[in-house]
Parts: structure tokens; C-alpha cells; sequence
């Protein structure tokens, strides 16, 4: 018996890690042939066609999480801010618990609540309804990651502050978030490796291109989306760049991942 | 002399800074009026220019933090407003019905939601069945067996599965799971178990049985991630009190360990559920888009997610688009319902152990 549990645990480690490396072996051996020069520099050809790119996607990723950064990390770490330093109370309580709502909220349901109140008044897909959608889903990451960073910033170092005279607010910018900015941007890291791979909300927000687009407010191509139109489609010339662009996105993502665990190691417990 | 000043110098707080103790040898300097050695230059320059009578900016920071925070519960307004105000012609139209009806019929406007709440349902329930033992069994292997060297690697590499974006996995299930599965697995399930009903008809590959198989490695990092951190808050000395009876290994983990930790295990499977609920892309590859409600595993099927991705952007007319946000609607009330569960559950047992111990 106690060998036959231990022999199952194993069993069981295994065959979690299995799917998890056939994956990334199958990422890299059907991609890597086609990540080539024009993969990288063109736009994607009709299909039947051999050759085109992605790179319209990349870039319109690109732009989409660039919006989404610059509209869900100040939002994410003001909430963050304020469930630590002043949310210790029956509203602050109330504020995680809504953050932990929108954590749960399935991504294709922000997508329609952001078509509809966006797509549907500007009458048009758009980078921007894309990147507002994503910036949506950071936001309680990376208030939690804030939220949590703060409060293990020990409160002596906030009443010296306040004994030397300086005001709470550059107390909690200057000291406070600046002790905990290693844990901070760990959690921005991981909001934006979390939505960078995201297709869902896209599909009827940036809804996807097959030519260049850097405008905020028309239809924008994004890798996901890309590798998705590409994949159920019947051609295989296209089936072959949905693994390159595959391979691209999962290089990006791990890369963010693992870029914050190996500077950050060490430094933080609990991140 | 340095009696009357040591105390003002260094009260109780302010001792754990370094600064003002390497300050200490200047104190006749401070004394004598010098502000440069004040504990740190930074601080001081702070203090000149915030006097501290002034408590505008306080305010004014307080207000835009604030106001951060009121934009979380705003956006989470805005998204259930959207969807009750946009569903309302749907609700008003087939009200209870339209999760009971079974045609989903968009060319004569008649919506039934049937199909895809069973094959939301009958997918995840699938993916809790065959992820559940796994997940457990993981978190037991790397909390309870593993070699110390080898535990932080195979934590990672679990964590690792949940940073695989939804399309990747939709990607490698058609090209790679769905061909498995149409050439070994399914005909071996349906000589072997075909009596049930459950493994019988043509092996697609693509079809409810993908699905299942799919979300199930995709909440396996979420359920094994919490059951490992729930291990981890019963009390060591559980486990040294079942040994100390004499109990071999596995009876300490199933008597000291995973009975403490069961309210938690359960909160980590219900977190697991609402992923599951809500995936979308993943699903949409492989299932098999097909409205219908078939006893066997291998038929194609439709869920909830996927019907909002195949048919919002090109739903013609007000009453189609109006039922698919009613679906939309569902959805987030039934996460809504599952996630507020199993945080409750997690928090009963995290915070219960944490609060024994302190």
C-alpha cells in the first residue's frame, strides 16, 4: 500500500510533466522551420500561397499589450496601494473580494463587455478595445502581486518615515513601493505573460488583420489571434506558420517568466 | 549633554534603520544647527521641500488611490451592466426556457441554450475527473516524497503549464492529442468500454473527449498549485504525531496530512472548475462546434465559451446577438458563483492553520 501511493505519486508527477514537454518539443520541432527572415519582416499571403509572415502580428501584439500596460498597471498598483495602506476595513475587503471577481470573470466575457461598451460606440474593431480588454484582466494580478508586496514591508520602516516628518503619500511611492518594486513588477510580469497569450477577448475587440495597422482605433492582427485563424483553417502551408507563430508567442511569454524568476530569486519569498 | 539629546535621536522605531545609528558620532554637529547630518540627505531634501504642515498632497493622493481602487468595482459594474442591458430582449423573449430549450436555430430567431450548458457541463466535469487524482497526487509527490533538489524544478515546471497561453494548447490538441486519439486511444476505449455507451460511434478524435482531456491538463497547475500551498499550512507536527503512532508513510499522508487539508483540496478543485467553466480557445479547437447532446464521449458537442467565440462577431440581428450575451450572462454568474466558493473553502483552511499557529 504505501508503495503502491508512493508509485502513483510519481505516476502522477509524470504524467503532468509529459504533456507539458511534448508541447514545448513539438512547439520547437514544428516551428523552428518556419521562423525564418520573411516570417519575421512580411505580412501574411492569401492562402495557397508559400511564404508571408507574421510580422503585422507581432507588431500588433505588440501595440495591444502596450495599451493594456499602460492602462492596467497604474490601475492595478493604485488598487494595490490602496487595499495595503488604507484598505485595511470593511470597503477594503470589499475591493479584494471585487478584484478577485474580475480575476474569475472568463476572458471571453470581458471581451463582449468591452465590445459592447466600446466596439459597438466607436462602430468599429480596434487596437485600442483590444488593449482596454487585456488591461481589464492585469488589473487584479497585479493589485494582489501590489497588495501583498506592501504588506510584507515591515511597518517600522513606515513610522520612521513618519517620525522624519514626510508626508504619507511619499512615504508609500518613496519607501514602501519602492522596498517592494522587486515584487511589484513580478506581478506585472506575470499579469502581462498572463494576457500576452490571450485570444479570447481579442476576437471581437482588435478582431484581427491580414495587413500592416498601427492605428489605435482600426482592426489589429495579433499573434494569438493569428495562430488561432491559422490552425483551424484546412491549408497546410498555414497550419505550419501557426506553429512558428506559436513558437514566437511562447518564447515571449516564457522568456518574461523566467527573466523575473532568475533576477528576482532569492529576493522574495512568497512571490 | 549627550543624555538630553539620545533619547530624541534614537526612539524605539527608528532603531532599526541603519542611518541614524552611523549619525550618532555627529551629534554636537546637529546640535550646532548643521541639517546635512540629519539620518540620510534623500529624507532631509523630502522634508524641506513637503512641510509637514501641509496636508494637500496627502489628500489629493489618498483621493487618486482611491479612486484606483473604486475603478476596479467600476469596471466590474460596467461588465454586468453590459451584460443584463444587452441581454434583455433574449431574457424577455424566452425567459426561463432558454436554458431548458434544445434548438439553436438562429435563421428562424429560436434559441435554446441547452446544448451548451450540458457540453460546458459534461467537459469540465470530464477534466475534474482526470485532473483531480493527478493534480493531488503532484502536490502530495512534491510536498511529501521529493528530493529537496528536485522540488523547486518540478513546482516550477507545474507553474510552468499554467503560463501556456489557451491557443497553444487548442494548437498541439489538434495536431498532436486529436490524431492520438482517433488512432490508439479511442478504439482501444471502445473495445474495452464501448458497453457504456459512453465510448461508442465513429472515433473523430475531435470531440467532447478532447475537450475533456485538454482542460484537464490545463487546470492541473491551478488544483495542484493551492493543494500544494494547503499541504503546506498543516502544522508539522501533525505529521510527526501520526509517525510517532506508528503510521508508515502514506498513512501519515492520508491521516495527518490530506485529511487536515481536505476543505482546502476541495477549494483548489472548485477553483479548478471555474477555469474549466470558462475556458474558451483551447475547447473551440477541438470539440468539435456541434450543437448537440450525445450520450458518447467521442460525438462532438458545444460549450458555453465556444458558441460566444464561433458565432458573436458575425450574429446577424438584435435577438441573436442578444441571446449570446444572455449565454455570456450565464457564464459569468455561474464563475461568479464557483469562484466565491472556492475562495471561501481556501481561505477556511489556510487562514484556520495560519491562525493556529501564530
Amino acid at each position: 500500500m504505501d508503495q503502491g501511493a508512493t508509485a502513483f505519486a510519481i505516476l502522477a508527477a509524470i504524467l503532468v510533466l509529459v504533456p507539458l514537454l511534448a508541447i514545448f518539443a513539438y512547439l520547437v520541432i514544428k516551428g523552428i522551420g518556419s521562423v525564418n527572415l520573411a516570417f519575421l519582416t512580411q505580412t501574411p499571403k492569401p492562402p495557397g500561397e508559400a511564404g508571408g509572415g507574421m510580422a503585422n502580428a507581432i507588431v500588433g501584439t505588440g501595440l495591444i499589450l502596450a495599451i493594456a500596460s499602460v492602462f492596467g498597471v497604474p490601475l492595478g498598483i493604485g488598487s494595490g496601494i490602496y487595499l495595503a495602506e488604507y484598505g485595511r476595513n470593511r470597503f477594503g475587503d470589499f475591493i479584494r473580494f471585487t478584484a478577485d471577481v474580475l480575476n474569475g470573470v472568463p476572458s471571453i466575457v470581458i471581451g463582449i463587455a468591452v465590445y459592447s461598451l466600446i466596439v459597438v460606440r466607436q462602430k468599429h474593431f480596434s487596437a485600442f478595445s483590444g488593449g482596454v480588454a487585456l488591461g481589464i484582466m492585469m488589473i487584479p494580478t497585479i493589485a494582489r502581486a501590489t497588495e501583498e508586496m506592501l504588506l510584507m514591508v515591515p511597518n517600522v520602516v513606515r513610522e520612521a518615515a513618519y517620525g522624519l516628518g514626510i508626508p504619507k503619500w511619499r512615504t508609500t511611492l518613496s519607501i514602501s513601493l519602492r522596498t517592494a518594486s522587486a515584487g511589484v513588477i513580478t506581478g506585472c510580469m506575470l499579469a502581462f505573460a498572463r494576457v500576452a497569450g490571450e485570444t479570447a477577448p481579442l476576437l471581437f475587440t482588435a478582431f484581427g488583420n491580414q495587413f500592416w495597422n498601427l492605428k489605435l482605433n482600426q482592426p489589429t492582427a495579433a499573434l494569438s489571434l493569428q495562430v488561432f485563424t491559422y490552425a483551424i483553417s484546412p491549408y497546410d502551408e498555414w497550419h505550419k506558420q501557426a506553429w512558428a507563430g506559436a513558437l514566437i508567442l511562447i518564447v515571449m511569454i516564457v522568456g518574461a517568466v523566467a527573466a523575473v524568476r532568475l533576477t528576482t530569486r532569492g529576493s522574495l519569498k512568497g512571490a | 549633554m549627550s543624555d538630553s539629546v539620545k533619547p530624541m535621536n534614537s526612539p524605539e522605531p527608528l532603531g532599526q534603520l541603519p542611518k541614524p545609528v552611523t549619525s550618532m558620532p555627529s551629534l554636537a554637529k546637529v546640535e550646532a544647527g548643521h541639517r546635512a547630518h540629519t539620518p540620510s540627505a534623500v529624507l532631509a531634501k523630502i522634508r524641506t521641500s513637503h512641510p509637514r504642515s501641509s496636508r494637500v498632497p496627502d489628500q489629493i493622493f489618498g483621493v487618486i488611490i482611491l479612486l484606483s481602487a473604486i475603478s476596479v468595482f467600476a469596471i466590474v459594474v460596467l461588465v454586468v451592466w453590459e451584460l443584463v442591458s444587452k441581454s434583455q430582449l433574449s431574457l424577455h423573449q424566452f425567459g426561463l426556457k432558454f436554458f431548458y430549450g434544445h434548438d439553436w436555430d438562429p435563421v428562424n430567431g429560436n434559441f435554446g441554450a441547452m446544448p451548451f450548458i450540458y457540453g460546458t457541463l459534461v467537459s469540465s466535469l470530464l477534466a475534474l475527473v482526470l485532473a483531480v487524482p493527478l493534480s493531488v497526487g503532484v502536490a502530495v509527490f512534491i510536498t511529501e516524497m521529493c528530493p529537496q533538489s528536485l522540488r523547486a524544478i518540478i513546482s516550477f515546471l507545474v507553474e510552468l503549464l499554467a503560463a501556456i497561453p489557451s491557443v497553444i494548447y487548442g494548437l498541439w490538441a489538434i495536431f498532436v492529442l486529436a490524431p492520438l486519439l482517433r488512432v490508439y486511444v479511442e478504439p482501444f476505449l471502445a473495445k474495452t468500454l464501448g458497453w457504456t455507451g459512453l465510448f461508442s460511434g465513429t472515433p473523430y478524435g475531435l470531440g467532447m473527449l478532447a475537450a475533456g482531456i485538454i482542460l484537464a491538463i490545463m487546470i492541473v497547475p491551478i488544483i495542484a498549485s493551492i493543494t500544494r500551498e494547503v499541504l503546506i499550512a498543516v502544522p508539522q507536527n501533525q505529521r510527526e504525531a501520526v509517525l510517532a503512532l506508528g503510521a508508515t508513510r502514506w498513512e501519515m499522508i492520508r491521516i495527518g496530512v490530506l485529511r487536515n487539508a481536505r476543505i482546502g483540496i476541495v477549494g483548489g478543485i472548485i477553483l479548478g472548475l471555474g477555469r474549466a467553466l470558462g475556458e474558451t480557445m483551447a475547447v473551440t479547437m477541438v470539440i468539435g462546434n456541434t450543437p448537440q447532446i450525445a450520450k458518447s464521449l467521442f460525438a462532438p458537442g458545444y460549450t458555453m465559451a465556444s458558441v460566444i467565440a464561433n458565432e458573436f462577431s458575425e450574429a446577424t440581428g438584435d435577438l441573436y446577438l442578444s441571446a449570446l450575451v444572455e449565454i455570456g450572462l450565464a457564464l459569468f454568474l455561474v464563475t461568479l458563483v464557483v469562484n466565491a466558493l472556492a475562495r471561501l473553502l481556501v481561505w477556511s483552511i489556510t487562514g484556520g492553520t495560519a491562525r493556529v499557529r501564530a
